[in-house]
């Protein structure tokens, strides 16, 4: 029993010493953030003499994180790095989620040879690399007037779909059809048929195609970089790149700068947690 | 059973829009870059550029940057996908132990995994060059000094920001496969008299090797293409050093604006990606029927 008792004392010490590792960038960006540039310089592992929020006001207005222009309004608030990101994250995300659903749950229900061919099609594009249409994207999609903030929308729609029809075809083949049948007895077209009944069923998959989509498209810098790089449209990475160029040699201001980009991450980890872990282990599950 | 087929024109409108637009971003894209490939392209689409072969080819060949960046990339790709998979387990292994700190090591181990690759290589960049800095003056180990600095420091931190991660991804991916072997197996086992290597060997290796299947593609696929955390934390410095395939690609077509080589690099880029994973899927699912 001693030696059983032990073990977990050492699993304990394990635990303990990993999750400082793992937490000590964490650790490092915060207290740094708050520092004058002659602190920093100087020792960049404790803590601040004296917590300043200068760092933040220079970097708040920089990376134009809230508002663009000189201070704060409605209007300049659209122009902002976070409206950027959440009004393209979230709106790519809702399209790939009522879109992606349609076309997986028609192929599932559609048994013929077209059907079966842009399923594949649909699962063989997993294996094409962004950088293999990379630049033909850029031209064709420059030469439609699609390099904008809708433009690269309808891109992640196009990029994103693979993935997702994958997640909800494997789903939908385990609903019953009778559900259907039943529906269509009564009358029911096949528009009210998805709507009505198979939508609302897909729920749980609708939260992990959202989560995972969610993530990867906030995250995204370089196809925001490629189609979007005009002021007053750019992201939060993109800005946090251009930011970076131009302070790469004053840490403090740099640092408040990412801890800025990192804190909605965070808040959305926090509150989608248990969808978060969930929809990666269903994610995972090929 | 009732007849569930739809129409063409039902099939075309739950399916058309996205395959509109999955066909004008991704196929076409991808077939017009194969014949521009061929080209001397100048990166617009306003003229049909002149047909040169495979003069790209054979130039990319040559390319003494690209050469290493494949080398660099290939050594990158193997010693990430066994550091992320060793730990990605050992810490799954450690979060199902019931620990009372569990949940909260969890939280921990994931949260990495939802900052941008971007932003993670500037953090680490600070910690590399500022933090080692730092406590190499305090200890004085030459070992935490000038980090980042050559090819080696370079290829070590790259390892380290993709461990820190994507270790934690693969956790929740081993974890649900720990939890799902039956728990009777084990006892059975217990009673059998077999030990913890028995065990380990006969029953966990097999019932987790799906899970390796897919932790292997994520991470395997994940460190060929890698491309932001490349950018942000060296730009491929010093001199190209660490440059990976997928930077060498974008900086030949927009520091170099050598549009025509950047995309032949691209094409093979694809089918060393394609390649690559198919092999190791089909390998993996092979060593899974055999276990």
């Amino acid at each position: 029993m001693k030696s059983k008792q032990n073990s977990r004392i050492l699993l304990y010490i394990i635990g303990v010493l990993t999750s400082i590792l793992f937490i000590s960038p964490f650790y490092i960006l915060i207290v740094n953030a708050f520092k004058t540039k002659r602190e920093l310089f100087g020792s960049t592992l404790t803590l601040p003499k004296e917590w300043i929020l200068d760092n933040f006001k220079v970097a708040l207005n920089k990376l134009s994180f809230l508002w663009i222009g000189k201070s704060f309004s409605l209007e300049g608030f659209f122009g902002s790095a976070l409206f950027n990101s959440m009004f393209i994250t979230i709106t790519s995300t809702i399209l790939i989620i009522i879109f992606s659903s349609m076309a997986a749950w028609i192929l599932v229900r559609t048994k013929s040879k077209v059907s079966n061919f842009v399923f594949y099609l649909f699962i063989a594009a997993m294996l094409v690399p962004f950088q293999a249409v990379m630049l033909p994207l850029v031209a064709f999609m420059g030469r439609l007037g699609l390099q904008n903030r809708l433009g690269i929308v309808f891109m992640y729609l196009g990029f994103g779909s693979s993935f997702s029809i994958f997640l909800y075809h494997g789903f939908i083949k385990s609903i019953p059809i009778s559900l259907e049948e039943a529906a269509r007895i009564d009358g029911c077209g096949p528009w009210k048929v998805f709507w009505k009944i198979i939508f609302p069923t897909l729920k749980p998959i609708h939260v992990t195609v959202s989560i995972l989509n969610i993530i990867w498209i906030w995250n995204d810098f370089l196809l925001p970089q490629l189609m979007i790089n005009k002021k007053g449209t750019q992201t939060i990475p993109l800005k946090m790149y251009l930011f970076f160029g131009g302070y790469s040699k004053q840490w403090h201001l740099a640092m408040a700068g990412l801890l800025l980009a990192v804190i909605p991450v965070i808040i959305f980890y926090f509150f989608a947690q248990k969808h978060i872990i969930e929809g990666v282990t269903a994610g995972s599950e090929k | 059973m009732m007849d569930m087929n739809y129409n063409k024109k039902t099939f075309c409108l739950f399916a058309g829009p996205v395959i509109v637009a999955f066909l004008m971003v991704v196929v076409i894209p991808l077939l017009i870059g194969v014949y521009y490939s061929f080209t001397e392209w100048n990166g617009r689409m306003d003229q049909v550029p002149n047909f040169i072969g495979f003069s790209n080819y054979i130039a990319i060949m040559k390319d003494e940057g690209f050469r290493n960046a494949f080398l660099f990339t290939a050594k990158f790709t193997v010693v990430s996908v066994i550091a992320i998979n060793t730990i990605g387990f050992s810490l799954a292994l450690l979060v199902t132990k019931k620990l009372k700190i569990s949940n909260f090591m969890r939280t921990i181990f994931f949260m990495p995994n939802l900052i941008g690759g971007l932003i993670l290589g500037f953090i680490w960049q600070f910690i590399f060059m500022g933090v080692f800095q730092t406590i190499g003056e305090i200890t004085g180990w030459t070992f935490f000094q000038g980090w980042l600095a050559d090819a080696n420091t370079g290829f070590w931190g790259l390892v380290i920001i993709m461990v820190w991660q994507m270790s934690g991804y693969l956790m929740i991916i081993y974890i649900a496969a720990l939890q799902n072997i039956p728990k009777s197996l084990l006892e059975a086992a217990d009673i059998d008299g077999a030990n913890g290597w028995t065990k380990t060997r006969h029953i966990i290796f097999p019932m987790v090797a799906p899970a390796f299947t897919i932790s292997m593609f994520l991470t395997l696929a994940n460190s060929f293409k890698l491309f932001d955390q490349n950018l942000s934390l060296t730009n491929g410095g010093p001199g190209g050093a660490t440059e990976m395939l997928a930077l060498n690609i974008y900086k030949t077509a927009y520091t170099f604006t050598n549009y025509g080589a950047a995309q032949a690099k691209a094409v093979v880029f694809f089918l060393l990606v394609a390649s690559i994973t198919m092999v190791q899927v089909y390998v993996n699912k092979k060593k899974e029927v055999e276990m």
